[in-house]
């Protein structure tokens, strides 16, 4: 099969239900309006096509990993260490809501 | 271009204050047009430049960068700049500190004009997403430059900067410099410092140069790449300099060409013009054999799983709260965001684009349970299979050449409405050096005519991880064949 076959071809439909894409919304923190999610409905299924392609394929092959370059984990100590030439200042001015050196949130209860 | 502008600085031909002025007359003429630059930085760059020509006043030694003028991508933090990455999200940021990119790039000396435009967060393959304006291809204004690093593919294009800083995670450097007619690279993952670069998928970005000539973009990659405690997937450096190894001489060089890139579905005009550039690098001493890539074919959807799962993650950040606009600015807009959630829902809403959703629940939905075995963790097996098409390919040839978009630049509007599967095509051949890690640039090799205009096409060279030093080779010699 050619390779933009493969890629184009929509053997079979994914289409996510609006209760799925209201999860997903929830999940990731997105407001959505009735249209949208909707809208994102379609857009979503369209792309999870795609993903079909990798469906019956066989994972049970070697690996050939030589030659692909290996780094060891790389840790620094743990350590408070100043910021800037300004410091906080700096990071804490583009909070949007703030009260002296605290961050402001609406309340979770 | 950049060896060229130094020996002028050097002989005093010319100053670093004159050099800048020159780019920031040229901007203030050409970008309202082209629209490549979100901020244009001119007391910052005069000032750099003052500081280079004191330096040359005082009979002081200057470094190939120093003096000149470049941007930089606008999802890359510099110390005192509004950094957007193209998103309303990040209106109003100033970034606290320098990516280590951009701070070694001021500290070699060179000027930053200004940050450029791009897709939002780096998500697309053409610009027209930036939440704040479009920019146009200056081949040819009716198209879109690429994406999503098309503001710096563009100010180096229309000579508003000898080079410019992008960013490449499936594709985002190459595509836009093939459109473009420049030169745009990859470097190989762990090559160049992300700290500081706001990211999208942190398995597969990288930041790299734009410019007019390999040996300019082997003289940015130079002062760019080494270790960074700061972004531990850095290794070390030996102190190489790129451009020492632009020989010009390719003999013997074994270039692979892989059957699965030129199917029959490849734009004749392309193949035709690939075609005589496989010819040119034969002329000059390259072996050419054919290859297989057996799963090239599963790169895209392994990427569209594995780039948003990422994607999903580090944009979870963008909450309203630490940074970046937040809902609870806009008290009358948002009049009822009166808990904590509403507060995410409604800034995450309004602050962030369509493509941005969607590739945030794409990957939210791939990471989801019930979901993560089919999706990602498949997909991430899959990579290591792509990975080891590679480590097999290299053993025969020394370089991979194939075209670096399936197509020269389209009109705005060609693929931004409707299916957006048909953008995600634009990065078919480019998405695999991503996955692999694996270092890759595009090259001019020549050009396609569609409505009367010459269009240009770019080629694309790929080689093992950490061996920039033939792909720059490769690439220079075929360049210098064209003059």
């Amino acid at each position: 099969m050619s390779f933009e076959a493969v890629v184009v071809g929509l053997l079979s439909h994914t289409m996510l239900t609006t209760e799925e894409v209201k999860h997903i919304a929830l999940l990731a923190r997105i407001g959505l309006s009735e249209a949208e999610t909707e809208k994102y409905r379609k857009d979503l299924s369209g792309v999870l096509d795609f993903f079909h392609e990798l469906e019956g394929l066989d994972l049970s092959g070697e690996q050939d990993a030589d030659g692909i370059p290996v780094k060891e984990n790389d840790t620094r100590e743990d350590r408070v260490v100043a910021f800037g030439s300004l410091g906080r200042e700096d990071i804490l001015k583009n909070v949007p809501d703030r009260t002296d050196g605290f961050i402001k949130v609406r309340s979770v209860f | 271009m950049i060896r060229a502008l130094h020996e002028k600085l050097k002989n005093k031909k010319t100053t670093a204050g004159e050099l800048a002025e020159s780019y920031l007359v040229r901007i203030a003429d050409r970008d309202p047009d082209i629209g490549a630059y979100l901020s244009v930085l001119g007391d910052e760059a005069r000032r750099a430049a003052t500081f280079v020509d004191e330096k040359i006043a005082r009979g002081e030694t200057i470094g190939l960068l120093e003096g000149i003028p470049g941007a930089v991508k606008d999802n890359m933090c510099m110390e005192g700049t509004r950094t957007t990455a193209g998103s309303k999200m990040l209106d109003g940021y100033i970034a606290p500190y320098d990516a280590t990119a951009v701070g070694r790039l001021r500290s070699a000396g060179a000027v930053i004009l200004g940050k450029t435009n791009m897709d939002e967060f780096a998500m697309g393959s053409s610009t027209e997403s930036s939440a704040y304006k479009m920019t146009k291809n200056p081949v040819d204004t009716m198209r879109v430059p690429g994406g999503s690093s098309g503001g710096s593919a563009a100010a180096v294009a229309a000579d508003m900067a000898v080079f410019a800083l992008g960013s490449d995670t499936g594709g985002s450097i190459r595509q836009p410099a093939s459109f473009c007619g420049v030169v745009g690279l990859k470097p190989t993952y762990g090559r160049v410092s992300r700290y500081g670069l706001i990211a999208m998928a942190s398995s597969l970005d990288q930041i790299g140069p734009f410019t007019h000539t390999v040996e300019d973009a082997a003289i940015v990659l130079s002062e760019l790449y080494g270790y960074d405690p700061m972004d531990v997937t850095t290794a070390e450096s030996d102190g190489k300099r790129f451009e020492d190894f632009l020989t010009g001489d390719i003999r013997g060089l074994r270039i692979g060409i892989p059957k699965e890139y030129l199917s029959d579905a490849l734009d004749e005009r392309i193949r035709k013009t690939f075609l005589a550039s496989v010819e040119r690098f034969k002329s000059l001493g390259a072996e050419i054999s054919e290859i297989s890539l057996p799963h090239a074919k599963y790169a895209l959807p392994v990427y569209y799983i594995i780039m948003p799962s990422e994607v999903s993650s580090n944009l979870a950040r963008f909450d309203g709260i630490r940074f970046g606009m937040s809902v609870n600015d806009q008290e009358k807009r948002f009049a009822n965001s009166d808990t904590l959630l509403e507060t995410y829902l409604d800034t995450r809403d309004y602050g962030f684009g369509d493509e941005v959703k969607r590739r945030i629940m794409l990957g939210t939905y791939a990471l989801s349970a019930g979901y993560y075995d089919a999706y990602y963790k498949k997909a991430q097996r899959v990579r290591d299979l792509i990975r080891s098409d590679f480590t097999k390919a290299f053993r025969d040839v020394d370089l991979i050449f194939s075209p670096t978009a399936p197509e020269p630049a389209f009109r705005f509007g060609a693929k931004s409405s409707g299916d957006p599967v048909g953008m995600y095509l634009s990065d078919i051949y480019t998405v695999t050096a991503n996955l692999a890690g694996i270092p890759a640039i595009s090259f001019p090799m020549g050009t396609v005519e569609e409505d009367g205009v010459a269009l240009p096409v770019g080629g694309q060279l790929m080689v093992a991880w950490f061996d920039e030093e033939t792909l720059l080779r490769g690439a220079d010699a075929f360049e210098k064949a064209e003059k």
